[in-house]
C-alpha cells in the first residue's frame, strides 16, 4: 500500500538531473550516508580543484623538515613539509585526485569484467557458469595481498598494472554478486516475455537484467572502492604502488616512516588520516545508501 | 471441554466501537481503518470481506494489539469479553494472544517453524500455556490432529513442516491454534494459497470445528462464495470503512450498497454468460488512503453518486429497515431511494464470435523431465534415469476466435504446457502444429519472426510481468520494433499510443515505469504487449489469479474484447473454473499431466462428468445462496510426479473408484458425442446417471423464492412492529399505573402536610 503511494501526482517525465536530485534527496534521510557522502564529495572537490587549491608544486624541494602550521621564509606549511622540504598539503591534494582517480579507474574495470562474467554465468547457467565459476574460485582461494604482490612484482609498477592487478584479485567477487542477482532476475516473468519474442541473449543480459541489478551493485561499487582505496595505498606502502615522485598517500608514509620516531610524525599521521578518512566515507556513503535502499 | 472456558453467553467476545488505526509512513499518518465497530458474540462466525487494501488484514492485527512499528491504534475501544484490551498490560495481552485469541494466517508454511518437529511446536502451545507435562501435552496434540481430520496423526507428529503438504500443513495450524481452546479465532485469508480441493475441505473443517468447540470466528477473506459456506454475519469493507453489515442472508439477497452490490456483480456466477450477460466490473479502483474523496469513499466508482447527498460530509452507517434483519446496516447516503437490485448487475450483451479454421493441434504431445537418481538401490537396478512426466499424451485443437479453457490445480502440468507451447522448453514426443507447422521441437532460439510473433503470452504475476526498469511504452515498443512491424519511431509511438487506448489506460502512462501502476493496469500494460506483435494465438497463464476480483472482472472483459476484436485464438490456463466456465468455449481438464476431461464448456459443466471434473465443480465457492451444490470433499493429496499410479492417475483421491481396474490400468478415453471425450474407466452410461453438481434455479424459481422471503421478512417485521406496539402500550399502561400511583402519593403527601399544618 505504502509503495504506491506516491505514484498519481509524480511528474509523469523526469529527466535524468531530476532523477539524480531525488535519488540525493533520498540519501537525506541516513544521515550516516550524507556523512558518507560529503566526505567522498569534499574529496573529489579536492581532486578536481588540485591545480587551484594547492598552494605549491608537489615535488619543489622547498624547505626540509618544517612542522605544522609554521611559516617558514614567509611561506605558510599548514601540514608541514617532508624530508625533502616538499610541501605535505600540496601533495596530499595532488595524491588524492591519483588515488581517486585510480581507484575508481580500477574499480570501474572490474566491475566491467565481473558484470560480463557474472551475467554470463548467471543467465546461461550449464558449463559456462560452472567454468567461470570456477576459475573465479580458483582466484578468491589466494589470499588478495598475496595477488597485489605477486602481479606488480611481476609486472613492475605502475598505474596501470594497479588497475591490472585490482581487475584481477576482485572482479571474482563482482561476478559472484552479478551472477546471483542474475539468477535470481532471470526467473522473472518479464525476461521469459523477452525470451518469447526471440531477443537475443546480450540483449536480455544487458537490458533486461543489468538495470534491475543496479541497487546492490551501487552500493557494492561504493564498498569496494574503499577497499581499492585502502589497497592502493597499501600497495604504495610496499613500495609497489604509483612510481615517484609524484605524490602518493600510501608512498608518503612509506616514506615517511623512518622520521616518525625522529620527531616528525605529521609526516606519516596525515596521509595516513587521509586513506582513512576517504575508505570512512566510501563505507558510510555505501551503509547510508543501503539503508534508504531498504526503506520501504 | 471444562466449563470455566466455556464462553460467557451474556458478554459477547469481542466488541469493538469506533476503533480507528493508522499508518505512519514517509507520506505521514495514514488511517488504514475508520469509525470501525463490530460485535462477536460467543459461537459466532463473523465475516469480513473486503478487496484487498480495505484495511481488513489491519482490523485483525488491531485486534490481536499487532500493528508492527509503524502501525497505532488511534481511537475507539476493543473489548474482550468485556474487558478493554487497551487497559490490559502488555503481559496480559500476550496471554491472552495464542490462549484465548488465536490467529491462522494466510501462508502455512511461514506460519511453522520449518526446524522443528510438528509434536514439538503442538506441544509447546501447552506446555507454554497450560503448564502441563510433555506427556499429557503430546496426548493432546494427537487428538487434536485427529479433530482436524489428519489421518495417522503419530506418525505426523515426527515429520517437519516441510514433509507435509500444504493442505496438511494448514489443518496443523489451525490445531495448533485451538490447542489452547481459545475462545476466538481470527482467520485471515486462511485458504488463499491453497488449491481448490485443498481449500474445499479446510472450510469444511473451520465450519465444522466453529460448530463443535463453540469458539466465535473472525473470517477475513476476498471471497464472496467462502463467506457463505462459513459464515452467519458478514462486514464488506472498503477504503478502510464498514460499508454493509448483515446477516448473510439479507446481505446475499438484498445488498443495499452500490459497492456491494458491485462486487456481485464482478463474480463469474455460474448463470454468467460471456456473451448473453457479460461481467459488470465496478470502473475505476481503490482510491489511496491519502485521496480519498470527500463524503463517501465509493462515490466516484458509483452510478448512483449525487454530490448534494455523497459529496459533503462523511455518511454515516444506517440502519436498513426495510428487511427483518436487525444487524443490516448500511453506510450509504441513498440506500432508501436508490434500489440497486434493479440496477443491471449484467454488462451489456454481446454477438458470440464466429469460430474459424484450425490454429493449434496439439497431437500426442509429451513433456518429460529427466532426473538423475544417484542413489545407490538406483544404481542397482541400473535405473539411473527417472522421468518426471510434465505432460502425457496431450491432445487438442484450438480454433481462430475460440478461447480454450486449460484447467487444473497446482503440479498438473498446465504451465509445462504452456512453456512448450512458447519454446521455452522442447516437447520430448509428439506434435505442436501452429498454422500447420510443428513448433513443439523448436526452441525459441530457433523460432521464426513470424512463428515468434504468432504465439504470445500474458503472464499471471502483475508485479512480476513488466521490467521495473523501462518505461511502459518503451516495453510495448519494443515489442513492435523487434517484430518489424513498425520501423519509424514517430509510427511506432503511435502504435503504442493506439494500443494503450485499445487496453483503456491513458496515454500519459506510455512514459510512466511499473511501478507507478496499480496491478490491474500492469496487467492491462501485459496485455497489451502480447497483443502488440498482431499474435494469432494468445497463451493467459493464470492472468487474473493475483487481482481483486473487482479489477480481475476488468480485466477479463477487456481480454475477450481484444481477442473478439483481433479474432485471436485465446488458450485460457487457470486453476479458478468459475472463470474459465465463463470465459472459455471448450474446457480442457488436466490431472497430474494427463487430461482427464474435454469437451465444450456444458458438456464439461454437465453429466458425464469425469470424477476429478465432478470434484473440482464441488470444491469451487459460490458466491449465491439460491444456487444449491453437492459436496463432494476429496481426500488426500496430489501424489509426487516422479511416482504417479501405473494406472489412472486420479485412482488414489478419486471417490468414484472401481478397484484394481484403476489402479493398473490407463483408464481409456470414452467419446461422448462430438469431442467430448472422458478418460476413464467407468462407462459412460453410469457417469451420465451421476447428478449435477449444482442446481441452478431458472430466473421464475429466483424470483419466487426471493418474493416469498420479501413476504416472511414483511410479516416478522409486521410482527416485530405489532410486539413493539404491544410492548408500548403495556408500557404505557405501566406508565399510566405508575403516573397514578404517583398522584396518589402525592394526593397522599399532600393530606400529609395539611393535616400537619393543622
Amino acid at each position: 500500500m505504502a509503495e504506491q503511494t506516491e505514484t498519481l501526482d509524480m511528474p509523469v517525465r523526469e529527466n535524468s538531473l531530476q532523477r539524480w536530485l531525488k535519488a540525493i534527496a533520498l540519501l537525506r534521510e541516513s544521515p550516516v550516508g550524507m556523512v558518507g557522502g560529503g566526505i567522498v564529495v569534499f574529496f573529489i572537490l579536492i581532486s578536481i580543484f588540485a591545480p587551484l587549491i594547492s598552494p605549491y608544486d608537489p615535488n619543489a624541494n622547498l624547505v626540509p623538515f618544517v612542522t605544522p602550521f609554521s611559516t617558514v621564509d614567509d611561506k605558510f606549511f599548514l601540514f608541514g613539509t617532508d624530508q625533502l622540504g616538499r610541501d605535505i598539503l600540496s601533495r596530499l591534494i595532488w595524491g588524492g585526485q591519483r588515488v581517486l582517480f585510480y581507484a575508481t579507474a580500477a574499480t570501474l574495470s572490474a566491475y566491467a569484467v565481473g558484470i560480463v562474467m557474472g551475467l554470463a554465468a548467471g543467465y546461461s547457467k550449464g558449463w559456462v557458469d560452472e567454468a567461470i565459476s570456477f576459475v573465479a574460485n580458483v582466484i578468491l582461494s589466494f589470499p588478495v595481498m598475496v595477488l597485489y604482490v605477486l602481479i606488480i612484482a611481476t609486472l613492475g609498477a605502475s598505474g596501470l598494472n594497479i588497475i591490472f592487478a585490482v581487475v584481477f584479485a576482485s572482479s571474482p567477487g563482482i561476478m559472484r554478486i552479478v551472477r546471483g542477482l542474475t539468477l535470481d532476475i532471470s526467473t522473472r516473468e518479464y525476461i521469459a516475455a523477452a525470451q518469447t519474442r526471440g531477443e537475443s541473449a546480450w540483449f536480455i543480459m544487458m537490458v533486461e537484467i543489468l538495470p534491475n541489478a543496479r541497487g546492490p551493485l551501487i552500493v557494492d561499487f561504493c564498498l569496494r572502492m574503499g577497499y581499492t582505496t585502502i589497497t592502493i595505498g597499501a600497495l604504495g606502502f610496499l613500495g609497489l604502488g604509483l612510481p615517484p615522485p609524484d605524490p602518493d598517500w600510501g608512498g608518503m608514509i612509506t616514506e615517511a616512516r623512518a622520521f616518525v620516531m625522529g620527531g616528525f610524525p605529521h609526516m606519516a599521521i596525515i596521509p595516513a588520516c587521509a586513506v582513512s578518512l576517504l575508505v570512512l566515507g566510501f563505507n558510510l556513503l555505501a551503509d547510508g545508501l543501503r539503508e534508504v535502499s531498504l526503506k520501504d | 471441554m471444562p466449563d470455566d472456558i466455556r464462553p460467557d453467553t451474556d458478554v459477547p467476545v469481542l466488541e469493538i466501537e469506533d476503533l480507528r488505526l493508522s499508518y505512519y509512513t514517509r507520506a505521514g499518518e495514514i488511517p488504514a481503518v475508520m469509525d470501525f465497530s463490530l460485535k462477536v458474540n460467543a459461537g459466532e462466525s463473523v465475516g469480513l470481506v473486503g478487496e484487498s487494501g480495505c484495511g481488513k488484514s489491519t482490523v485483525a492485527n488491531g485486534i490481536m494489539r499487532y500493528m508492527g512499528k509503524n502501525g497505532g491504534i488511534v481511537g475507539g475501544t476493543i473489548k474482550f469479553k468485556g474487558r478493554d484490551m487497551a487497559e490490559m498490560s502488555d503481559e496480559e495481552v500476550r496471554r491472552l494472544r495464542g490462549a484465548e485469541i488465536a490467529m491462522i494466517y494466510q501462508e502455512p508454511m511461514a506460519a511453522l517453524n520449518p526446524s522443528m518437529t510438528i509434536a514439538d511446536q503442538l506441544t509447546e502451545v501447552l506446555t507454554e500455556h497450560e503448564g502441563i507435562g510433555r506427556q499429557e501435552a503430546a496426548e493432546r496434540a494427537a487428538e487434536m490432529l485427529d479433530a482436524v481430520h489428519i489421518p495417522d496423526p503419530r506418525r505426523l507428529m515426527d515429520s517437519y513442516p516441510h514433509q507435509i503438504s500444504g493442505g496438511q500443513q494448514q489443518r496443523v495450524v489451525i490445531a495448533m491454534a485451538l490447542l489452547s481452546r481459545p475462545s476466538l479465532l481470527l482467520l485471515d485469508e486462511p485458504t488463499t494459497a491453497l488449491d481448490v480441493t485443498v481449500e474445499a475441505g479446510i472450510v469444511e473443517l473451520i465450519a465444522e470445528l466453529s460448530e463443535k468447540t463453540g469458539a466465535s470466528l473472525l473470517y477475513i477473506s476476498h471471497n464472496l462464495g467462502l463467506m457463505l459456506e462459513v459464515c452467519d454475519r458478514i462486514c464488506v469493507m472498503y477504503s478502510g470503512e464498514v460499508v454493509e453489515q448483515g446477516s448473510i442472508d439479507s446481505i446475499f439477497s438484498w445488498p443495499k450498497h452500490p459497492y456491494t452490490h458491485g462486487l456481485f456483480g464482478c463474480i463469474p456466477l455460474p448463470h454468467a454468460d460471456k456473451n448473453a450477460r457479460p461481467l459488470a466490473a465496478i470502473r475505476g479502483q481503490l482510491p489511496l488512503p491519502h485521496q480519498r474523496p470527500k463524503g463517501c469513499y465509493f462515490g466516484p466508482r458509483c452510478d448512483f453518486f449525487v454530490q448534494e447527498k455523497c459529496g459533503q460530509q462523511q455518511i454515516p452507517m444506517e440502519e436498513v429497515t426495510t428487511d427483518n434483519d436487525p444487524v443490516h446496516r448500511v453506510r450509504c447516503a441513498r440506500w432508501n431511494e436508490v434500489d440497486t437490485s434493479t440496477a443491471m448487475i449484467a454488462g451489456e450483451a454481446r454477438e458470440p464470435a464466429p469460430v474459424g479454421e484450425v490454429v493449434l493441434e496439439v497431437d500426442n504431445m509429451k513433456k518429460y523431465y529427466e532426473v538423475k537418481d544417484s542413489s545407490f538401490g538406483a544404481m542397482l537396478s541400473g535405473q539411473s534415469m527417472r522421468y518426471v512426466k510434465a505432460n502425457e499424451t496431450i491432445n487438442f485443437r484450438a480454433r481462430r476466435s475460440e478461447t480454450i479453457g486449460i484447467v487444473g490445480e497446482s503440479g498438473c502440468g498446465k504451465s509445462t504446457f504452456a512453456k512448450v507451447l512458447m519454446g521455452l522448453e522442447t516437447a520430448t514426443d509428439g506434435e505442436v502444429r501452429l498454422n500447420h507447422v510443428n513448433i513443439g521441437a523448436i526452441p525459441v532460439r530457433s523460432r521464426t519472426a513470424d512463428q515468434l510473433s504468432s504465439l504470445q503470452m500474458v503472464f499471471q504475476n502483475p508485479n512480476d510481468t513488466l521490467n521495473p526498469s523501462h518505461t511502459i511504452g518503451g516495453q510495448i515498443g519494443r515489442v513492435i520494433k523487434h517484430f518489424g512491424i513498425e520501423k519509424d519511431p514517430a509510427k511506432i509511438h503511435e502504435r503504442v499510443m493506439n494500443l494503450l487506448d485499445t487496453v483503456k489506460l491513458p496515454r500519459a502512462f506510455a512514459e510512466r515505469k511499473p511501478r507507478q501502476l496499480s496491478g490491474g493496469q500492469k496487467q492491462r500494460v501485459g496485455i497489451a504487449r502480447a497483443f502488440a506483435g498482431n499474435p494469432s494465438t494468445v497463451i493467459a497463464d493464470e492472468p487474473i489469479s493475483a487481482l481483486d476480483v473487482s479489477v480481475a472482472a476488468a480485466v477479463t472483459e477487456l481480454l475477450m474484447d481484444i481477442q473478439r476484436e483481433h479474432e485471436t485464438t485465446l488458450l485460457f490456463i487457470s486453476h479458478d473454473l468459475s472463470a474459465v466456465r465463463y470465459l472459455a468455449d471448450r474446457i480442457v481438464v488436466m490431472y497430474l499431466g494427463q487430461i482427464m476431461e474435454r469437451g465444450t464448456t456444458d458438456e464439461v459443466f454437465a453429466p458425464p462428468y469425469h470424477p476429478y471434473t465432478e470434484a473440482l465443480l464441488s470444491a469451487v465457492p459460490i458466491a449465491d445462496p439460491e444456487i444449491e451444490k453437492r459436496r463432494i470433499v476429496l481426500e488426500g493429496n496430489l501424489p509426487s510426479v516422479l511416482d504417479p499410479p501405473a494406472g489412472c492417475p486420479f485412482c488414489t483421491r478419486c471417490p468414484r473408484v472401481l478397484g484394481d481396474i484403476c489402479e493398473n490400468e490407463r483408464p481409456p478415453v470414452q467419446i461422448d458425442g462430438e469431442g467430448h471425450a472422458i478418460a476413464c474407466h467407468i462407462p459412460l452410461d453410469e457417469l451420465r446417471q451421476v447428478e449435477p453438481v449444482l442446481k441452478v434455479p431458472n430466473e421464475l424459481e429466483k424470483k419466487r423464492s426471493l418474493m416469498l422471503k420479501q413476504a416472511r421478512a414483511k410479516k416478522a417485521a409486521a410482527e416485530a412492529a405489532a410486539a413493539e406496539a404491544a410492548a408500548a402500550s403495556a408500557r404505557a399502561r405501566a406508565a399510566a399505573a405508575e403516573a397514578a400511583l404517583a398522584d396518589e402519593l402525592v394526593a397522599d403527601a399532600d393530606a400529609a402536610i395539611k393535616q400537619d399544618q393543622t
